[in-house]
């Protein structure tokens, strides 16, 4: 064989599937999908989306990750303001009230399904999710995606070498204290307890569960001009509990965010409170016994908790100069396709997120997943308690991520000993309300 | 001396043109598009607009973390200009004496220069994590309650250490060309004079080494207020609370985390003045006390 028909042979096979490709390709209408979510849980979401390419011809969904929540939320609106924003973003529920304000920039998925003519029965999402996600009027803003809830989970083995029942999680602050101490005594792991989003699970589910205002009107629900109220006694109790557990050695605050995340698979953390979907995470790391539980109480507030408040993210869908209506059409079917009850009920199993909709619920529970995995229904159970009051349904404060960094810095000055509890709960309401207040004005010019 | 006259006068406009325009369109458009969002008042996504006069500076010289950030920002500029500068002369003062394989010491010497900011951040954090940090873990064992994500001293004295690092090698090298551009001849008059060599390092080396110094501490001080918003950013995010949040990083949390974009061009504009006022005070002042 010589040179010639060795090129000519290779051109012949680089040149086979390009000839074909342009034709497959542009039949395809394509849609851009940015998420943050990373690690395990990203990988389920490339398959979720494999799955959809695959399973027709017309459109092909391209997923970016984009790192953390509040960075995929920032590359949104900056790409927004440059004309050219991913068609589908995954918004983390403190975004909601800022999307919600975002008017041309997001076209809401009621207004989708109208144009399209795409139709999800959007009824058979589970209330809780429905109604974070939801306008007043019930019409569904933006489609649900990963929703979780905090739950705390433990380290068995660690619980059995401190002497404590591994099968009787603590239930109140003051059985975890008391375990705490225990662990540290017996020095089971290297820190008894730790908190992933402080702010998030201690203030925000704390409150939710505990039937407590975190802001006034409804937590934000019910208006702007909502202000912070947790500089409440019972807040600041928690707060000073927070603080005196540091100071004893029982509790390690391990950063903002999810940041403290890695300590209890690793096994560093005895105790951790976390959101539910750390499950796939703890299955494929933890080398040692674990499981989960509801979120601890204080039983001189509220004798019997009520349901926790989602969290997680939903996807929204956003707004081009160029974008044609063949592309909406596509983004509208993606979603028809996450709705369906095997969709859901397989991203709930293989990530832990909650199952959204009925439908994957049932499924699930018919499939045997609950026996098969104990305490892989404890965050449906904690959604799911009591009566959704006003201070359980959700939040929709403006700048949102703001507030829970300055929450959370306030926080990190009181656990460093430069200020009371009191005067902590004090500057993060102040600080907090200020930045409502500019929300506030924003919206109404 | 033959001097070039060009008789077209578009050329040299013509020649001058690529730098113009990389000026206008990098800094001079930026600059203005900052001037005009610094009295507006606007939301993430740039839907509503108020104009809102001068009321974005007036917040935020009333606002006291502000003034907090301006006080971290001094402190940490200082501690990293003398620690990175001081470190330097040392060295440099060491690698320039007749020893043996001195030509390895200085090359040593000049790789970290070569990291990038995240990098060299990352190199620190398993040095100092309290976790999985070497010297972390070392203190810790040793009694030293160590955490910098949690105490601010240990995270600013981090932060410093990590960017005074990254300087002392641009620092070295031009302070070692400085020693040896000092004539041999100035040194052995001193040294015949009976100067012992401390006293002819402050009289004689330190005295000539003025310019090189004064250049570097221009520079040092723009890098400390500028150039480490990557390894604050990868280090501790200006945390805890807002010990190690500094005026450039402020700009930063104010305009892309909080989506602020009104306070954070007037924090840029602030800012912009502060450069300005520091050019000119080191240009105009400092620069005719320097001997050359």
């Amino acid at each position: 064989m010589n040179r010639r028909s060795l090129l000519a042979g290779a051109t012949a096979l680089v040149g086979a599937p390009a000839l074909i490709r342009p034709a497959a390709a542009q039949a395809r209408t394509e849609v851009q999908f940015w998420y943050g979510l990373g690690g395990q849980l990203g990988e389920v979401v490339e398959s979720v989306i494999k799955a959809f390419n695959d399973s027709q011809d017309r459109y092909r969904v391209i997923g970016t990750f984009k790192g953390s929540y509040p960075e995929t939320m920032q590359a949104a609106i900056a790409s927004w303001r440059a004309g050219n924003a991913p068609h589908i973003v995954q918004m983390f529920e403190v975004g909601t009230g800022t999307m919600l304000g975002a008017g041309p920039a997001v076209k809401q998925v009621w207004q989708l399904f109208e144009e399209t003519g795409v139709s999800v029965d959007t009824s058979q999402y589970l209330a809780g999710v429905r109604g974070y996600y939801s306008l007043p009027d019930g019409r569904l803003a933006s489609m649900p995606f990963n929703s979780s809830t905090a739950i705390m989970w433990y380290n068995k083995d660690a619980f059995a070498k401190a002497g404590l029942d591994p099968d009787a999680p603590p239930k109140t602050w003051d059985e975890v204290i008391a375990a705490a101490r225990k662990l540290k005594a017996a020095n089971a792991t290297a820190v008894p307890v730790t908190t992933s989003w402080p702010t998030w699970i201690q203030y925000e589910q704390y409150s939710a569960i505990h039937d407590l205002p975190f802001s006034t009107k409804a937590n934000g629900f019910a208006g702007l001009d909502t202000e912070l109220k947790i500089n409440s006694p019972a807040h600041v109790k928690h707060t000073t509990r927070l603080m005196e557990m540091a100071k004893e050695g029982l509790f390690r605050y391990a950063g903002r965010d999810n940041a403290p995340d890695p300590l209890f698979p690793s096994g560093e953390a005895a105790i951790a409170f976390a959101s539910a979907g750390l499950r796939g995470r703890v299955a494929q790391e933890a080398k040692f016994a674990w499981a989960d539980a509801v979120l601890p109480y204080d039983p001189e507030i509220k004798a019997d908790p009520i349901n926790g408040v989602i969290g997680g993210a939903s996807l929204w869908v956003m707004t081009a100069p160029s974008r044609k209506p063949e592309e909406y059409k596509a983004v509208a079917e993606f979603f028809r396709f996450l709705s369906q009850p095997e969709v859901d009920a397989s991203w709930h199993q293989r990530t832990g997120y909650v199952p959204i909709t009925q439908g994957g619920y049932e499924l699930s529970r018919k499939q045997g997943y609950y026996e098969k995995n104990p305490g892989a229904d404890v965050p449906i159970i904690q959604l799911t308690r009591g009566t959704m009051t006003d201070n359980s349904r959700g939040f929709r404060l403006g700048r949102f991520v703001e507030i829970r960094n300055i929450i959370q810095e306030e926080l990190e000055k009181g656990l460093q000993g430069q200020q009371t509890a009191q005067q902590a709960m004090d500057n993060a309401v102040t600080r907090g309300n200020r930045v409502l207040r500019e929300f506030e004005r924003a919206q109404r010019t | 001396m033959r001097r070039t006259i060009f008789d077209d006068r578009l050329l040299p406009y013509l020649l001058l043109l690529p730098q113009l325009v990389v000026t206008a369109i990098f800094f001079l458009w930026p600059a203005a598009q900052a001037l005009r969002a610094s009295v507006e008042r606007q939301d993430a996504f740039g839907l509503r607009t108020e104009f809102v006069w001068f009321e974005n500076f007036t917040d935020l010289f009333a606002d006291p973390l502000y003034l907090q950030a301006a006080w971290n920002t001094v402190i940490f500029s200082v501690c990293v200009t003398l620690i990175a500068m001081g470190l330097a002369l040392l060295f440099a003062v060491l690698a320039d004496r007749e020893i043996r394989g001195r030509g390895v010491y200085r090359t040593l010497m000049i790789w970290p220069y070569a990291v990038a900011p995240a990098v060299a951040a990352v190199l620190w954090i398993f040095l100092f994590h309290p976790q999985i940090g070497l010297f972390g873990r070392m203190l810790n064992g040793a009694g030293v309650g160590w955490d910098y994500k949690l105490d601010g001293f240990q995270a600013m004295l981090v932060v410093i250490l990590a960017s005074a690092w990254k300087q002392v090698s641009y620092n070295f090298i031009f302070f070692l060309a400085g020693l040896q551009s000092i004539p041999r001849a100035v040194l052995e008059a001193a040294q015949i004079d009976g100067a012992t060599p401390v006293r002819r390092f402050w009289t004689v080396v330190f005295p000539l080494l003025s310019p090189t110094t004064f250049f570097l501490l221009t520079v040092n001080i723009v890098y400390a207020c500028f150039d480490t918003f990557g390894v604050i950013h990868a280090l501790t995010q200006g945390g805890p609370g807002k010990a190690t949040e500094t005026l450039i990083y402020k700009v930063y949390v104010d305009g892309v985390v909080n989506l602020n974009l009104g306070s954070s061009s007037a924090q840029s504009v602030v800012l912009m003045a502060v450069v300005m006022l520091l050019t000119a005070i080191q240009f105009r002042y400092i620069e005719r006390k320097v001997h050359y």
